[in-house]
């Protein structure tokens, strides 16, 4: 909200720099997110910092008030016209202008009552008025259609106030002579407030000065809300029907008969631009004015129309909500079509307006309205919210009802309005105001213990501080056996009562007493238990574990598509076996959390797998790598048919794919693409940094992997995930055309509930191994890893070390088989092995390794 | 031969003073000393000689032999210092090339930061308390005095699932009340946690700007929790996330879910307060949203709010690593290109 010094100067006296007050405010939560200044230089304040603002400053000898005193015409040019202005010089200076707001003065001879406009003599410097972009330009004397010029009378824009002007700026008599600095007359700084939900109070420049006074300590001038009514009365003239007190608590009418609708006057257009409004005229203007002014939104009707509506009788105006099928023609000349939960202004004959937020299009005021109808109402601020975000409309009235404004304001707002109406475009005002307000709400009462304050804030602040403060903010307040009795100003709605509303003084007491004034404390409660939180540090060291394994962790989007996730498996899908069925939930497109609002189309559902995002991942990088290790931990979510919420789980994913080693300008390395190996290390690598003892691999079934190159890891029977080369019809429906990419999903809670935490640590011996090869022939389905086992058991406790070294098929190997050669390690802890021992152990495995596998000595 | 022997030797030392390298050392030992060298050969031909000169001969013979041999022991060693010279002369590289690249892992930056907010946090008894991503509507607003409709739900623009009152949190808050209800014990034990997690929010995605981010949302609960302690809690963490110097403020501020609240800034650890752009010329960076739990939420986490208080805060990982390293654009985080990821 933009709030302009001078307006708010006009209900609180204010004796520190703006820059200060900005300062003040924000601290008071008031957010000030900038300031904007006009004509005045920027102040400096000790310890307040702004950025430094590059407005126009009005030069104070060259920028001055004029007074026009005659408009010439131009004896050249039409559109061109000669200013006599007053500077406050001994002459009046003759100006050329083409501002065609002072037309209407050509050759009118000398004026009867000055014009009161800006005036800039040469050399003074203004922004160019007929620029496109934002140019300063210095005042030089040249010609214009042959008469010379040297000085100019200005514009709006080019005095760097507003940018939407209709010629010169013309000024209500300011009470201060020609050649006074602008500066002094219409220097200001608009405050842009940032206001957070709870400072419903605060959408006026009335609201704001109420702040401000009781920051500086200094009483409120509150503007009049007397009416001077000497018409006939308001009773009888119009009517009132409230049908939900509770969406609609208060509804109030003013009658203004026999007035002109008029331009309203310059000191109130002023204002309204200055906070972003258009004028239009002076009843549209006062409706506007007083909204911003005091916060109170009002509506005009035009009278007749509705009198013409109820077929001359008394008009009854009906709050209500729709019937089915209504309809309403908006100001914004949009037809809406009326929900159920829409609080309507009606009559008899049907809708006038969308209650508190937007006015209908038949009964407004047009030119030739003379008798204006004016109401102020109180709407209750949920409905009106929802109502604005189901019909998409957002207006000044409406953001104000939706915040809240307090049914006591209805009253004031209605008899201000119509008495400012009255002065601005004439007429009588009809005695009385018809008001309804059926359930009258009480000003919020708070017993607060005064104990209270020191148990919540940790301060000390005196009883008189807290009446102070109190006071300043219009509460009224006694204290009677140490428990503070307060009474909230009615125009406040965030007071609540009880503990609530104990909580809403103290921090009432707290922000005006200021938080810089607060000490910094120690907690001096107990300690709560302190716990081992396993699972994360456990997550902590596998993100180190894969790190050390030359691994970059990736964080991704959340949210995918069912479509995408799809093509991370073969489409249409290939005919698969029964184990397959281990990976239906993960394809399962009804068990997607998907939403009801995606922001794009391409996030619309929460992921099942960390896969889609690594490849993506990987998609992305590979423009500018070719060698990519990533890996990512991070939740997948599953909805449930048996529960609101769904399952979430953490994963662990990974991604490997280019030249098994970086390569630099060496260029003596030259490197084989990574394979199935690299990952298969890296997640062996996995399983040992973490402990996790008794993995097993087989085959794996997962649909997104080359069903030849890919294994399942198994620990303790459980499947706790897949790895492998990705299946290359997926690769071909994800566009991947480099290396071959190598990806892993594995169950991260699960692998870490498998972590064994007291892992045991071997024995370091001296004893000399004997060390021994062996190489062995079988048939080529024999997996390595049964080979290993049966050496193993077959070795027994004396086989300490078994390293595969060798795979090895063709000549002279027979077709179907393969040659596996390993190192085997023999040693005792206790004693040097003879050659007799070793040759038995090495003996016993040679003749299982045949009965159990088949397996013979190569030759 | 004698003669001849004479000549052998003036010209094996004449030889020896042009030798060079060790090579042409070994090829002059092998000429004069060798098996079939010269000096030998005079040796193995003594026989021809009359028996009466054999023997001034041999003498003659082997004084010349341990006179090259002298001469040759002499030559090695200058020999080998020159060759030794010539090859660190040559064996010179240069030292400014770049080291060849070694293939290195790495933690996102996110993780970085958490990982120093956990640590802190650990240090000062908040502990790490997780809850979910997909949240009821009651968990993320109502419970936490936000009611349905009520203008407060403007402050978080959110993501709907398909499943009527289930969304995605907007915040970290939720895990409040998941963390009052399960380690409160009904009210009666004291809390100190903090809830890091991703959050939503239905927001344009720009530089400025995510639809996901991190948030660590910090809560004490206990019998004596005073809004003094929640300024020096976040004092002493601020010395340790920004240097033994920090200062912060207090701005009052509205969550609904804490009374008061305040929004809390660190003094621009970048210009020392000086005004700069990262602090926007303020002199202050905004790092934390703060404030004392509202009564209203103490009782929905089972607490009695006239013997029970406590502070929370929130703060956002992200943020705080761009203003840390001066990134310019938070979609970097989640957008995990390698020459971003490579720099921390
Ligand atoms: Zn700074």
């Amino acid at each position: 909200m933009l709030v302009p010094l001078s307006w708010l100067k006009e209900f609180v006296e204010i004796d520190i720099p703006p820059e200060l007050l900005a300062e003040r405010l924000t601290l008071a939560g008031l957010e000030v997110g900038s300031l904007t200044y006009i004509g005045i230089p920027q102040g400096k304040v000790e310890g307040v910092r702004f950025p430094k603002s590059d407005h126009l400053v009005w030069d104070r000898e060259k920028i001055v008030l004029g007074a026009i005193r005659e408009v010439k015409p131009h004896p050249d040019a039409d559109r061109l016209v000669l200013a006599m202005v007053d500077y406050g010089g001994t002459e009046l200076e003759q100006t050329v202008t083409g501002a065609p707001n002072l037309f209407e003065y050509r050759g009118k001879g000398p004026l009867e009552k000055p014009l009161w406009t800006a005036f800039a003599k040469e050399g003074a410097e203004v922004w160019d008025g007929h620029s496109e972009t934002l140019q300063r330009m210095i005042l030089k004397e040249k010609k214009l259609r042959g008469i010379p010029n040297r000085c100019m009378v200005c514009s709006e824009k080019e005095l760097g106030i507003y940018e939407d002007h209709e010629g010169i700026i013309l000024l209500d008599d300011p009470g201060k002579p020609a050649g006074t600095p602008l500066q002094d007359v219409l220097g200001d700084v608009l405050f842009n407030i940032e206001l957070t939900p709870n400072l419903a109070r605060c959408y006026s420049i009335l609201g704001v000065a109420r702040e401000v006074a009781a920051l500086l300590g200094k009483p409120v001038r509150y503007p009049s809300f007397e009416m001077v009514a000497e018409g006939s009365t308001i009773e009888g003239e119009v009517a009132i029907e409230i049908q939900e007190p509770e969406l609609n608590p208060r509804f109030t009418l003013t009658l203004l008969r026999n007035t002109k609708i008029q331009p309203a006057p310059r000191w109130m257009q002023y204002r309204l631009r200055l906070v972003g409004q258009r004028p239009i005229n002076n009843i549209v203007d006062v409706t506007n004015y007083i909204t911003f002014e005091i916060g109170q939104p009002l509506h005009a009707f035009d009278y007749d129309k509705l009198k013409a509506r109820a077929g001359k009788k008394t008009p009854t105006i009906i709050t209500r909500l729709p019937k089915p099928g209504e309809t309403l023609d908006t100001l914004d000349e949009k037809t809406r079509e009326l929900e159920p939960h829409n609080i309507l202004v009606c009559d008899t004959q049907g809708v006038l307006s969308l209650g508190g937020v937007i006015g209908g299009a038949e009964t407004e005021i047009s030119d030739s309205t003379t008798n204006v109808l004016l109401e102020a109402a109180n709407w209750n601020f949920i409905n009106i919210r929802r109502t604005m975000q189901s019909q998409k409309v957002n207006t000044d009235a409406g953001l104000r009802f939706s915040r809240g404004v307090h049914p006591s304001q209805s009253i004031l707002g209605v008899k201000r309005g119509i008495e400012l109406m009255r002065q601005t475009g004439g007429g009588s005002i009809a005695q009385g105001v018809i008001d309804q307000y059926p359930r009258p709400v009480q000003p919020a009462q708070v017993d607060l213990p005064i104990k209270e304050i020191k148990r919540l804030l940790g301060i000390e602040i005196s009883i008189e501080q807290i009446l102070d403060i109190l006071w300043w903010l219009e509460f009224k307040a006694e204290v009677k056996n140490d428990v503070l009795h307060v009474i909230a100003p009615e125009y406040r709605m965030d007071i609540g009562s009880g503990v609530v509303g104990r909580a809403d003084l103290i921090e009432e007491i707290a922000r005006i007493y200021g938080y810089d004034r607060m000490y910094d404390t120690i907690i001096a409660d107990e300690m709560p238990p302190q716990w081992a939180n396993t699972a994360l540090e456990r997550e902590e060291r596998a993100r180190d574990v894969l790190v050390a394994l030359g691994l970059r962790e990736t964080i991704s989007y959340r949210l995918t598509t069912p479509e995408r996730e799809a093509a991370l498996t073969p489409q249409p899908p290939l005919p698969r076996g029964e184990e397959e069925r281990d990976h239906d939930r993960l394809w399962d497109a009804g068990s997607y959390v998907e939403l009801a609002n995606p922001l794009t189309p391409d996030r619309a559902a929460m992921r099942h797998t960390l896969l889609g995002s690594l490849i993506d991942n990987a998609l992305t990088n590979q423009r500018t790598v070719t060698r990519q290790q990533l890996f990512e931990i991070g939740q997948v979510y599953f909805k449930r048919e048996d529960a609101k919420l769904p399952d979430e789980y953490r994963r662990l994913g990974l991604l490997i794919t280019g030249a098994r080693r970086a390569t630099g300008w060496t260029q003596d390395e030259p490197d084989a693409p990574v394979d199935f190996f690299d990952l298969k290390a890296m997640v062996e690598g996995l399983l040992n940094g973490l402990h996790i003892q008794n993995a097993q691999y087989r085959r794996s079934s997962h649909p997104s992997l080359h069903p030849g190159r890919s294994a399942s890891v198994f620990v303790n029977g459980q499947h706790l995930g897949d790895f492998g080369e990705l299946h290359p019809v997926v690769a071909r429906q994800i566009e991947w055309e480099s290396a071959p990419l190598y990806v892993g999903e594995f169950d991260l809670d699960g692998l870490l509930a498998d972590v064994n935490a007291n892992y045991p640590v071997k024995a370091l011996t001296n004893t000399p191994p004997v060390l021994q090869d062996i190489a062995l022939v079988m048939n080529d389905e024999v997996e390595a890893a049964r080979v290993e086992a049966v050496i193993r058991k077959a070795g027994g406790d004396l086989l300490k070390g078994l390293t595969l070294f060798d795979v090895y098929r063709g000549d002279p190997i027979p077709e179907g088989h393969k040659s596996l050669a390993y190192s085997l390690v023999y040693r005792a802890d206790d004693r040097t092995l003879t050659d007799k021992e070793v040759a038995t152990v090495h003996q016993k495995i040679v003749k299982t390794v045949e009965r159990e596998l088949g397996a013979k000595l190569r030759a | 031969m004698l003669q001849e022997l004479e000549t052998i030797y003036k010209e094996a030392l004449e030889a020896i003073a042009s030798v060079r390298d060790s090579e042409a050392l070994r090829a002059w030992e092998r000429t004069y000393l060798g098996e079939k060298g010269s000096v030998y050969g005079m040796l193995r031909s003594i026989g021809k000689l009359p028996k009466e000169e054999r023997a001034d001969f041999g003498k003659r013979a082997n004084e010349v032999k341990e006179a090259l041999l002298a001469a040759m022991t002499e030559r090695e060693k200058l020999v080998s210092a020159a060759e030794l010279a010539r090859d660190l002369e040559e064996g010179q590289i240069d030292v400014t090339l770049p080291g060849r690249p070694h293939p290195t892992g790495g933690l996102h930056p996110s993780t970085h930061t958490l990982r120093e907010l956990y640590r802190i946090w650990g240090d000062m008894g908040f502990q790490v308390y997780r809850s979910r991503d997909v949240e009821d509507d009651e968990t993320n607003f109502t419970l936490l005095n936000i009611p349905e409709h009520h203008p407060a739900r403007d402050m978080w623009d959110t993501f709907h699932t398909t499943t009527p009152g289930v969304i995605l949190r907007t915040h970290t808050s939720p895990g409040q009340i998941h963390a009052m209800r399960e380690l409160g014990d009904e009210g009666n034990e004291p809390i100190r946690v903090i809830l890091p997690g991703m959050c939503y929010r239905y927001e344009q995605v720009t530089a400025r700007s995510e639809m996901q981010f991190h948030q660590l949302e910090g809560l004490a609960v206990g019998r004596n929790i005073r809004m003094s302690d929640l300024r020096g809690t976040i004092t002493e963490f601020a010395r340790r996330f920004y240097g033994p110097k920090a200062k912060i403020r207090f701005r009052s501020s509205y969550f609904p879910f804490t009374e008061p609240s305040v929004e809390v800034d660190v003094e621009c650890f970048l210009c020392g307060g000086e005004g700069c752009r990262v602090c926007k010329y303020s002199g202050w960076i905004e790092i934390a949203g703060a404030g004392m739990v509202h009564p209203t939420v103490l009782q929905n986490g089972g607490y009695d709010p006239t013997q029970w208080s406590g502070f929370a805060f929130g703060m956002g990982p992200e943020r705080m690593t761009m203003n840390k390293h001066d990134i310019r654009d938070i979609r970097y985080f989640w957008n995990n290109d390698l020459r971003f990821l490579e720099q921390f």
